[in-house]
């Protein structure tokens, strides 16, 4: 019982950066941009996370405060960066993978640098108090309802996936958004800014990345150099693997995060396979998952496809 | 209230190397049916764009019921009454049918879509003009003809009383045109204005009031249709006088008996959409057999298993006597197979590459092109100008890019390379597409002399006329079958639209 539910909050603690990553991947592919720079995003929203809540600190702010702080840095760093990919996809028409590959090594190379200016170190950072969870009676005493009902960024998450699915089902620009990845000339046709709401998308999808970085650092107390190592690629397969949608976005990554939280657990229990072969296993289900889906996932019709000027 | 519904004064569009309107002035009538006419690359597109606000002209007033258009774009123009259905449609196939009528102007609850008031304006349109339509169906799951009603329902819904069809009826069956018009004609009675783009002379003739003709950019001038007939009409189009296009000369009777070149027996393939069920037929030797239907009855996959690009479930398909079921595409172009491609633009060539490189796609390892492991350049450039001069590719520089050629030049370099093979079996989808008068006059020529020098031709076309035209038996295909056989001679068009629109059982 009591592994069972270490095993489920453990699982939701991981599936929170991908969660936040696949949703923000959504709003950009929705819309018809191919987003790999997810992962740079999430490594950025870390770092600026970090960045923001380590000088609030130092200047007499709150741990608390200074660490909310951070995670608002963090969304407003991956706008930033949503920009950059939109400027250069959106405006500038570039190749969407290559424009995404370019804001990942910009992001790897920037925050190393970045952080030995700031740290002095180009390992980690200094360590920063980060968010606690609610003290609240009863729900705070059980693993499970600490981590799903205690924990702000956790709940923040749920309501981004809540939030997500009603915009994309119940909302004009939702329909829009689909419109726009599906068909932009007919978009285009009935008035709709087709440019500008594929700008929206991205800036989007980067602040919501960013905010899995952010979870990621303040889990840590630290940011380290290639922190979110893959996971944002990951949350693109968790994507995919959910048809486009937030709901099976969110749904997937909940099953990668089984998948880590087991590798974890099974690592601990000394069962006599190599640890190396129990650190695949979140990569074995994704290319299990992926391969499953081949065929039966349907992306927006025109992902990566450039506007016509 | 203008008398006008829509007023184009003084015109004019250049993109990069064309004119594709040069000082245009048109009168649009309200209340009246207006056609608009003119080949290929005559530049009424462009100025069915520049009406709607979706291209900005370098010069020129724009006028809509009155009131001048000004640089407000799309919004605008829908906002003055202006509403188009494009050629292309444009709906998003993943959307249900209110969903695409809503799109743009959604009814709003809050910060909610209105899904319910979306639906009840599509019925509420949709009745009121005699229209049916479920709102709640996905696009990609309607026919064509529904998918153009759900066009006209999108544009009424914005309050349009000026209608601007591109090409309206190019992918109907017989019975959808009748049945468009019909609804067209109920819309002029309620006071809407309709201004449509064809090519269909004898549509245009017998539908509009009043066309204008285009030719490179200009108007060249208005007819009155009663006063009209296709023969002057088509001469004013291209500039020059030209035969309308009739019925082919048909195969020799002595060629009756020919051999048969190609046999499909019993095909099926698998595959939700489109896919055929027991298709049977053969084609002999200097002969063309249509297949006529209304797309996505098979026809593609038909190409596709011909082709070999698609291996069928069971059945067997000869070449020769020899079987090829299994054998690749490559396998069979050897043995005499060539292919014009539906879609030029993905199959038939490659935009980006030269024209001479284009010409020789397929061709590339013949030794006369190779020395060593290096192409021959310069050989390749010449052969491809004697394709270019022979079957009248215009502009004829092998050096530049495909995509420099209107789609007119860039058909007639695709079946020029095809029939440069000296293919036994020949077959053509939909080789006129597109194609304007001029264009297809050439094209069928080059068809039939294909046949007369004993080529198998087998004709899968959406345009029944070119069907009757070109063919000399006709197969009608519904659903992935074969649901009648005629000889063109025999062939009747109202019995051709029945069969294809499954409306009747094959008699024989």
């Amino acid at each position: 019982m009591e592994v069972t539910a270490l095993l489920v909050a453990s699982t939701l603690r991981i599936a929170v950066p991908y969660v936040f990553a696949a949703v923000g991947g959504f709003y950009s592919e929705r819309s018809g941009v191919v987003n790999i720079a997810l992962e740079g995003m999430l490594l950025t929203g870390g770092f600026a996370c970090v960045l923001a809540a380590w000088g609030a600190e130092s200047a007499g702010v709150n741990g608390t405060a200074a660490a909310w702080l951070g995670v608002v840095a963090a969304a407003a760093a991956g706008t930033a960066l949503g920009a950059l990919h939109a400027l250069l996809c959106v405006r500038y028409g570039a190749d969407q993978i290559i424009s995404g590959l370019g804001i990942n090594l910009l992001a790897a190379g920037g925050t190393k640098f970045l952080l030995t200016l700031a740290f002095g170190s180009s390992a980690n950072s200094s360590r920063i108090a980060g968010i606690p969870t609610w003290e609240i009676p009863w729900l705070s005493d059980w693993s499970v309802t600490r981590v799903l009902f205690c924990t702000p960024l956790v709940l923040l998450a749920g309501a981004v996936v809540v939030v997500s699915h009603l915009v994309s089902r119940r909302t004009p620009f939702g329909l829009r958004l689909h419109a726009v990845g599906e068909h932009p000339e007919a978009a285009h046709s009935l008035g709709i800014r087709v440019a500008r709401l594929r700008w929206k998308g991205v800036m989007l999808s980067g602040a919501l990345a960013a905010l899995g970085g952010a979870w990621l650092a303040l889990e840590q107390h630290q940011f380290t150099a290639g922190m979110s190592s893959g996971r944002g690629f990951i949350a693109l397969a968790a994507l995919i693997f959910g048809k486009w949608t937030p709901r099976g976005a969110a749904l997937a990554c909940l099953l990668f995060g089984f998948a880590e939280a087991v590798q974890i657990q099974l690592q601990g229990s000394r069962i006599g396979v190599p640890s190396q072969f129990l650190q695949m296993l979140p990569y074995v289900v994704t290319m299990i998952a992926l391969a499953g889906v081949i065929g039966r996932s349907r992306p927006p019709a025109a992902l990566g496809r450039a506007l016509e000027p | 209230m203008s008398a006008f519904a829509l007023e184009l004064e003084d015109i004019s569009k250049r993109f990069p190397g064309v004119v594709a309107n040069d000082r245009v002035h048109l009168q649009v009538r309200a209340g009246s049916v207006h056609a608009l006419v003119g080949e290929n690359g005559a530049g009424k597109t462009t100025l069915m764009r520049i009406a709607y606000g979706m291209t900005r002209a370098d010069h020129g007033v724009v006028r809509i019921q009155g009131v001048e258009l000004g640089v407000g774009g799309t919004h605008r123009a829908i906002d003055l009454g202006l509403g188009m259905v494009h050629q292309h449609f444009m709906l998003v196939p993943t959307l249900s049918v209110c969903e695409n009528v809503a799109l743009g102007s959604e009814p709003r609850h809050g910060p909610w879509f209105d899904r319910d008031a979306a639906r009840r304006n599509v019925v509420e349109t949709a009745e009121r003009f005699g229209l049916q339509l479920d709102p709640d169906t996905r696009v990609e799951d309607l026919s064509v003809g529904e998918q153009q009603r759900v066009e006209i329902v999108k544009v009424l819904v914005r309050g349009a009383r000026v209608l601007i069809l591109d090409e309206p009826t190019a992918v109907l069956t017989p019975q959808e045109v009748d049945e468009l018009f019909a609804i067209l004609r109920r819309l002029v009675d309620e006071g809407h204005t309709v201004l449509m783009i064809s090519h269909r002379l004898q549509e245009v003739l017998a539908f509009a009031e009043l066309i204008t003709v285009m030719r490179d950019g200009r108007v060249v001038g208005d007819v009155v249709a009663a006063e009209a007939d296709a023969e002057k009409l088509a001469a004013w189009i291209v500039g020059r006088e030209v035969p309308t296009l009739q019925r082919r000369s048909r195969r020799a009777a002595s060629r009756v008996e020919a051999e048969v070149e190609l046999r499909c027996e019993n095909l099926c393939t698998s595959g939700a959409r489109e896919a055929l069920h027991d298709l049977s037929f053969s084609v002999r030797r200097g002969e063309i057999v249509g297949i006529a239907g209304v797309e996505g009855n098979g026809q593609q996959a038909l190409a596709n298993v011909l082709l070999g690009l698609e291996t069928p479930t069971s059945g067997r398909l000869l070449l020769r006597d020899e079987e090829v079921t299994t054998r690749s595409t490559a396998e069979r172009r050897r043995r005499g197979m060539a292919y014009v491609p539906a879609d030029r633009l993905r199959e038939g060539l490659i935009e980006a590459m030269r024209i001479d490189e284009n010409a020789i796609l397929g061709r590339q390892h013949e030794p006369e092109l190779n020395r060593g492991p290096w192409l021959r350049s310069s050989r390749i450039t010449e052969r491809a100008l004697q394709l270019l001069r022979r079957f009248e590719v215009r502009p004829a520089v092998p050096e530049l890019p495909a995509a420099a050629l209107s789609g007119g030049n860039q058909q007639r370099l695709i079946v020029g390379r095809e029939l440069e093979r000296d293919p036994s079996f020949l077959l053509l989808a939909q080789p006129t597409r597109g194609v304007d008068v001029g264009g297809i006059q050439f094209l069928h020529e080059c068809v039939v002399a294909a046949r007369d020098a004993g080529r198998a031709i087998l004709l899968i076309s959406a345009d029944l006329n070119e069907i009757l035209i070109l063919a000399d038996r006709v197969l009608v295909i519904f659903e992935g079958r074969v649901v009648g056989e005629v000889t063109a001679d025999a062939a009747d068009p109202a019995q051709l639209g029945l069969w294809m629109t499954g409306s009747a059982e094959a008699a024989g």
